[in-house]
């Protein structure tokens, strides 16, 4: 029998706790153990950031974090952003077509738009970096993390999408 | 009550749920009881296996099963060729789903191994002895040719998996042309890479036979005609269910063995199987793009007309016949060679080659990527050839608007377009003269920036079926839908297209609001199923919307017709009395006295007192087979610059007229064609599979691989024209491969345009900067004269 290790962490505002393999990475715990399929694996050399979500408010790589690493962490992923203006402005600008690395653009985007506001467009998609999207270009990533810094400083509350948008 | 919604940024109604983390993608099903098959793949491209020992495996923890090739062989069929070109000689070479005697590439697979979990299966791949006998491998098509080469195939001899050839005769325009213009180029092998990778979930039912296959496809009815055959399951009872597919790009149209192989477990065992591929697997595994040497001679005059165009090229297929693989470097690619030029007389030649690499398939554009850049290359060379300017010599011999409907020298009739007033948006936007002027003297400065010219066409929305039979893909090009208005007025659409990205379910509620008169949030679009839908044949091609949207005009149509029967009935009026707008019915001239469509449907379903001959229930269906295919056109511009000491270039503007016909959802649209930029960016710039000289992938990560990145691009800037396609209900041409079609020539005639002060004419694609820099060096000593 493998031996199991202890967690215990908060998720989406969550106390979940649980035992896992020490070799159990974030991402597969997350998926698999909690069933919080949102979060995506795209590759397996932690490249691609489709699997992104916040941990202590810093995004990081779900496929790079070992469970345990996790243990006492405060982990958000997709399904805690439920409502946030990041998700309207992706919905609005276009920001996705397949929808599979869009759980972790939208965490990355939450950590530009509340970490990094002022940043120009070059800088956004440098901020990108640690993302792949097949489908978008980027194009419509980068003007949905602009819209919704343009949100947030509006102060717009965080209601239902806009049918029909003139972007 | 709704207003007009056809041509409207409309946000997509499948958002939602994706970017609340709640889609739910063949990886995300969990069953109870569920194992997890892992596959072990040779790490030799070329052997044949002496022995396999399992029986360490069969022992490790968690382990339920392995199979091997021996063990499967004469218990399933083998992986199928669905693409037959006529005249092709084409070698049907045997691919069975494990290898049981032979391995032809890196990543064939050897065994399978089904246990509790997925660590267990993948660790038990590791006990698995095999002795492998290695032998030659090759992975280059024209090495492949070559007389000492490596036979892969007994039954394929000299590795000539097709030989084909189509067009007009042009030795006599050769004979007589003032100018001949020769080219070799090489289109690299490219991997699809969709984000989300391949995956499959197969749960058997014992008691009553059946088979439900949650499978990563862009087509799920056809998977069910080829699983059906291979495992034996009567289509009745096998249900394939791709409802979240993320993203395809032509990687997923293909029939695998592995999630055949999860179902064969499934039913084997009595226990539900998943299998999901690792990204690295994707890179072995998953059908590759591209892959061509393609020998252009370009015939033409000296003030600029182009006489005659003759194309021999050398496809690699890699070690088996994929799906679609045949078509792909034969019908998609060697009809429309010419491009968007009236060119009276055109040959092409086509060699597939079987070579110890991953079998090759369609990948984004599919045939027309690999034929647009070769026309547009060597529309840029005979350019420099004749001293002209590449747009003027563009603006020679683009097909005029009074040509359409134009015959091709290869046959295909060009449904409508003008492709002058495309380019001339383009060229306005651009401000061309302004940006020549800057280019000189920047060159003054030492520095060089380049533009390049694309002016694309290509075809999609294949059709009609007859078209498909006489070009020998083995199925229909129809697509189905069904449209249901419940007896409360709401709608559910079913359609046999399978998108998985492209926004079907917003486009194709568009189409229905606008015609039935409801409210976006009141329709909803199914696809993805084949418990639901009766039959389609999936989306790839450009078709979708194209194909499948036509099915959809109809059988709205049809439920317009019949609820307009219903209607004169409640109003007691003659039917051809009544006019429908936005979902009333009304007496022609009355609009004070009307019912509603909810009000129809409602009686509809009553059947209290319905017409004499009209039966209960408003639903209709309509199979659409298009008349011909759709010929989407363009322009793209690519602005670049190229830093002479480091060979880096930079994407500085990228300009992209299109045209589609009329646009459904702009926002839509536009998503298509960036997306489509990229990846075509991407093939010009960053990517490309490398083979070392044993075979093995040396790009087989996402550290290896270059994919594209936000930073590479600078905003995109867009604009269209629009010209309807009369091969259609709705006139929509296509768009979801135009972007990749049109951007890599352009982008690669930009850096050539730059580099010509260093004499440099052409270069292999992908642009690197060791590349590029490489190339600066060793041309004229690395200075400008």
């Amino acid at each position: 029998m493998t031996e199991r290790l202890s967690i215990r962490m908060m998720v989406n505002g969550q106390t979940v706790a649980g035992q896992v393999e020490p070799r159990t990475l974030l991402a597969y715990y997350l998926r698999d153990d909690l069933g919080l399929t949102g979060t995506h694996i795209g590759c397996d050399t932690s490249q691609c950031g489709a699997c992104t979500v916040l941990m202590d408010g810093a995004p990081v790589k779900s496929c790079t974090v070992l469970a345990v690493q996790a243990d006492q962490c405060h982990i958000t992923t997709v399904e805690g952003l439920a409502s946030d203006r990041v998700q309207r402005a992706f919905q609005e600008a276009h920001g996705l077509q397949c929808g599979f690395c869009t759980p972790g653009a939208l965490m990355l985007s939450k950590w530009i738009v509340e970490q990094r506001p002022s940043s120009s467009e070059t800088e956004i998609r440098d901020l990108l970096d640690g993302l792949i999207c097949r489908c978008t270009g980027y194009e419509n990533i980068v003007k949905a993390v602009q819209r919704a810094v343009r949100m947030a400083e509006e102060d717009a509350p965080e209601t239902a999408v806009g049918r029909e948008v003139s972007s | 009550m709704s207003g007009k919604v056809m041509g409207t940024r409309v946000v997509r109604k499948e958002d939602a749920r994706l970017t609340t983390g709640r889609g739910r993608y063949t990886e995300d099903v969990q069953l109870p009881g569920m194992l997890y098959a892992a596959m072990l793949r040779s790490p030799h491209a070329h052997a044949v296996i002496e022995h396999v020992d399992v029986s360490e495996a069969e022992r490790m923890p968690g382990v339920v099963k392995v199979y091997t090739g021996r063990d499967l062989k004469g218990r399933m069929g083998p992986i199928p060729t669905a693409w037959i070109p006529p005249n092709s000689d084409l070698k049907m070479v045997e691919h069975p789903a494990l290898a049981h005697q032979h391995v032809r590439y890196v990543g064939d697979g050897v065994a399978m191994v089904v246990a509790s979990s997925r660590s267990e299966a993948e660790d038990a791949l590791e006990a698995i002895r095999v002795d492998y006998r290695p032998l030659p491998a090759v992975h280059s098509p024209l090495a492949a040719l070559e007389k000492d080469a490596p036979q892969i195939h007994e039954d394929a001899p000299d590795n000539v998996a097709l030989h084909w050839t189509v067009g007009t005769p042009v030795e006599e325009a050769f004979r007589k042309a003032e100018v001949v213009v020769k080219r070799r180029f090489r289109q690299q092998r490219l991997i699809p890479n969709p984000m989300e990778p391949r995956s499959a979930v197969a749960q058997y039912n014992a008691s009553t036979g059946e088979m439900t296959l949650w499978a990563t496809t862009q087509n799920p009815h056809i998977h069910r005609v080829l699983v059906s055959g291979i495992l034996g399951i009567p289509e009745h009872k096998l249900r394939i269910v791709a409802t979240d597919v993320g993203g395809g790009f032509g990687a997923k149209i293909a029939c695998y063995a592995d999630e055949i192989l999860a179902a064969y477990a499934a039913r084997d065992l009595e226990r539900p199987v998943k299998w999901t591929e690792s990204r690295s697997e994707h890179f072995l595994t998953t059908t590759h793009g591209r892959d061509h040497v393609d020998e252009v001679e370009l015939a033409g005059t000296r003030d600029g007309r182009v006489t005659a165009l003759r194309v021999k090229s050398y496809a690699n297929l890699g070690a088996y016949l994929s799906t679609a693989a045949p078509g792909v470097p034969t019908i998609l690619f060697g009809l429309i060679v010419n491009g968007a030029y009236d060119i009276p007389y055109a040959s092409t030649e086509v060699i597939g080659v079987f070579t110890n690499t991953t079998p090759v398939d369609a990948y984004r554009g599919a045939g027309r990527p690999e034929a647009t850049y070769l026309i547009e290359r060597i529309m840029d060379a005979y350019a420099q050839e004749i001293h002209m300017d590449p747009v003027q010599v563009r603006q020679k011999n683009l097909i005029k608007k009074d040509q359409f409907p134009y015959t091709n020298p290869f046959g295909l009739t060009y449904d409508s377009g003008d492709y002058h007033q495309a380019l001339d948006r383009a060229l306005a936007k651009l401000d061309y003269p302004a940006l020549r002027r800057e280019q000189e003297a920047l060159r003054r400065q030492n520095k060089y920036i380049g533009i390049g010219f694309s002016t694309y066409v290509e075809m999609c929305g294949l059709g009609p079926s007859e078209v498909a039979g006489a070009v020998g893909f083995q199925g229909g090009l129809w697509e189905s839908a069904l449209v249901r208005v419940h007896p409360g007025g709401k709608v559910t659409v079913f359609t046999g297209a399978s998108p998985h990205g492209q926004g079907e379910e917003t486009t194709f509620a568009q189409i229905v609001a606008d015609r039935l008169g409801l409210p976006m949030e009141d329709i909803e679009v199914v696809h993805g199923d084949t418990d639901r839908i009766a039959m389609g044949w999936g989306t790839y091609g450009s078709r979708t919307t194209a194909v499948g949207g036509g099915a959809l005009a109809r059988a709205t149509d049809r439920v317009i017709a019949k609820a307009k029967t219903i209607a004169a009935h409640m109003l007691e009026v003659p039917e051809g009395a009544v006019e429908v707008e936005q979902g009333r019915f009304h007496p022609e001239g009355q609009t004070d006295r009307s019912v509603t469509i909810q009000e129809v449907t409602l009686q509809a379903y009553l059947a209290w007192n319905l017409p004499p001959e009209v039966e209960p229930g408003l639903e209709a269906s309509a199979f659409y087979d298009p008349t011909n295919f759709t010929y989407p056109f363009g322009a793209h511009v690519a602005v670049v610059s190229v830093d002479p000491e480091t060979g880096e270039v930079r994407l500085l503007r990228y300009i992209a007229v299109d045209d589609c016909g009329p646009v459904i959802n702009p926002m839509i649209v536009e998503g298509q064609i960036h997306g489509g930029i990229a990846q075509g960016v991407g093939q010009a710039l960053y990517e490309g599979a490398i083979y070392d000289e044993d075979g093995q992938l040396v790009t087989g990560s996402f550290l290896d691989y270059a994919m594209p990145k936000a930073r590479f691009f600078p905003r995109l800037e867009l604009d269209h024209t629009v010209t309807p396609s009369p091969h259609n209900p709705l006139g929509v041409k296509g768009v979801g491969e135009t972007g990749t079609i049109a951007s890599t020539p352009a982008v690669v005639n930009a850096v050539i345009d730059a580099l010509a002060p260093f004499g440099i004419t052409d270069l292999e694609m992908p642009l690197t900067p060791p590349r590029v820099w490489e190339a600066i060096t060793q041309s004229k000593g690395g200075r400008v004269s």
